[in-house]
């Protein structure tokens, strides 16, 4: 039985310390849409997604209604997209109207899996799907789109990376008037999981059941504030505390994922356990680690604060679900952070420390805003410095990153909403087309070969 | 099925009347009351039995916010399996 106490505390987080229950993503296998044509195949899927999607957001308020949590977020994932068009790639685009028209018909603010998975080499198809990623986020509000270029068993595939520096440059471009938004509704991972609720990012994997509710929790800001209550508490103290709030924040993830798959008729998938944090004052993830003593996000200590925090939320978070998946881990998006937005603004946070902090955290180089000239030879060498990381060590790593149109550094581009802001950092000025240039793969690390 | 309404406010004369017979008339009844009092704020905390509401409990759960801006006070209706989740292993 709970006390008094406890059920202030659950009030206090929602009300004053931005607890939410960040994203409900219910995970569809297009599979069964495959027909003859494209127009055929558009036409399914539009009807699958609004069938069995109808009540997403009804459930979601119902809930967060019942229980008294928000839920941020309702949202749609999809088989990869390339998968269900690989007989005419070229019409792929008529897909994505269709899951655009369908994600506007629900309400649900965005809709993932124009996606391809192209690890270890691009199929033809594969390549054509791809050319068409930045034209559909140009004509396209809710759709998100994701590409895989490398794994730990597979390595890296070269061509896939040059070919999505020039992707990334071109969905910036196509969307200027809007500070390059298209590239931000863009993901390149290296170890892309299947069951991701949060976007850009999400697609719904091959190996899931048909219909499937995954749940992302956020609250950065109960975090801090636990952390505030203890400030001279020393880091085993801090790790426990943290460890007991992501158990709490998750355990509420938990109950809502696994009364909304009842309410769907769909399988319980994941808990996502990621600390997400939104532009928002008290929802930052940077000011948990100001909070734990680095003077300012980026500075000197840094990346171990950020270890530590990551790996508490973890083994709070796996206690308190039956299931734990996604991404699971602190999120680093500059952008969607106040804290990492006042550390950009001031110079103080850089890629190369953003790079170092996504070697021990979830996920990657996110929402950064790079100068609009910056070569897609760079912008592909930084997405390979990101699969490298993610291979070798084991872990998902993704890019997210806006070369913003007609911007360097000094200017700032604004989104709005949860994609919030960002001031633009430099890139280093060294010209790698060579390494880009050379294609091929970088092979598999050799502790991949563990058979 | 159970909820937790909390009461939180300043002024504490008269409300145990009005939310007990606010939720008495949606078919709520409460089984058990405590307070707890933080500084010059206090917090009233019931158990209420809704099994027999008239509506549905994201409705009374609205209904109970509204009351509270009226009375000038802060009213949640929660189902008790969220502190349930949270605070029990």
């Amino acid at each position: 039985m709970f006390t008094n106490s406890d059920v202030l505390e659950t009030i206090r987080m929602v009300e004053k310390e931005h607890l939410d229950i960040r994203t409900i993503t219910m995970g569809l296998s297009l599979l069964t849409c495959i027909r003859d044509s494209a127009e055929e195949t558009a036409r399914k899927v539009y009807d699958l997604v609004c069938s069995k999607a109808e009540n997403i957001v009804k459930t979601a308020e119902s809930l967060s209604g019942e229980y008294g949590i928000p839920i941020v977020n309702k949202r749609v994932s999809v088989t990869p997209v390339s998968l269900i068009t690989a007989a005419f790639p070229e019409k792929a685009p008529l897909v994505a109207k269709a899951l655009d028209d369908a994600a506007e018909t629900l309400g649900i603010d965005f809709l993932g899996g124009y996606s391809a998975l192209v690890h270890k080499a691009t199929a033809g198809y594969e390549k054509t799907f791809i050319e068409t990623i930045p034209e559909v986020l140009a004509s396209t509000k809710r759709l998100c789109a994701s590409v895989n270029v490398g794994s730990s068993k597979t390595g890296i595939n070269m061509e896939a990376v040059r070919l999505l520096g020039e992707i990334f440059k071109r969905a910036a471009y196509l969307t200027k008037d809007a500070d390059g938004i298209g590239a931000a509704k863009l993901v390149a991972f290296c170890n892309a999981v299947e069951d991701n609720p949060f976007m850009a990012g999400a697609f719904h994997g091959v190996g899931e059941a048909d219909v499937v509710v995954n749940v992302g929790v956020s609250g950065p800001g109960v975090v801090k504030k636990a952390l505030e209550k203890i400030p001279d508490a020393d880091l085993t103290e801090a790790a426990e505390m943290i460890k007991r709030t992501a158990f709490k924040i998750t355990r509420a993830g938990q109950l809502v994922a696994r009364e909304a798959a009842k309410r769907l008729n769909a399988q319980f998938g994941i808990v996502d356990l990621s600390l997400a944090p939104t532009p928002a004052v008290g929802d930052s993830v940077a000011q948990i680690l100001e909070e734990l003593g680095v003077g300012r996000v980026g500075g000197h200590g840094t990346t171990a604060a950020l270890a530590m925090l990551n790996d508490a939320v973890k083994k709070g978070g796996v206690m308190a679900s039956s299931r734990v998946g996604g991404l699971s881990g602190a999120f680093i998006p500059v952008s969607e952070d106040i804290g990492m937005i006042e550390a950009a603004q001031k110079g103080e946070i850089t890629l190369d420390k953003l790079e170092a902090m996504t070697c021990v955290c979830s996920v990657g180089l996110d929402m950064i805003a790079i100068p609009g000239d910056t070569p897609a030879t760079t912008i592909a060498a930084m997405i390979a410095d990101e699969a490298a990381i993610g291979m070798i060590n084991n872990k998902t790593t993704a890019v997210r990153i806006i070369p913003a149109p007609n911007k360097t550094v000094g200017d700032e581009v604004n989104f709005g909403g949860l994609l919030g802001r960002a001031p633009i950092l430099p890139v280093h000025g060294a010209d790698c087309s060579r390494l880009i240039g050379r294609g091929g793969n970088i092979p598999a690390p050799i502790h991949s070969f563990k058979n | 099925m159970k909820a937790v309404v909390t009461v939180t406010g300043k002024d504490r004369q008269g409300i145990i009347a009005k939310v007990s017979s606010f939720l008495w008339e949606r078919g709520a009844n409460i089984e058990d009351i405590s307070q707890t009092v933080l500084g010059e704020y206090f917090a009233m905390i019931m158990i209420a039995n809704v099994s027999q509401i008239k509506m549905e409990l994201a409705a009374l759960a609205k209904e109970c916010a509204e009351l509270g801006k009226q009375i000038g006070m802060s009213i949640y209706l929660q189902h008790e399996d969220i502190f349930n989740a949270m605070h029990n292993i």
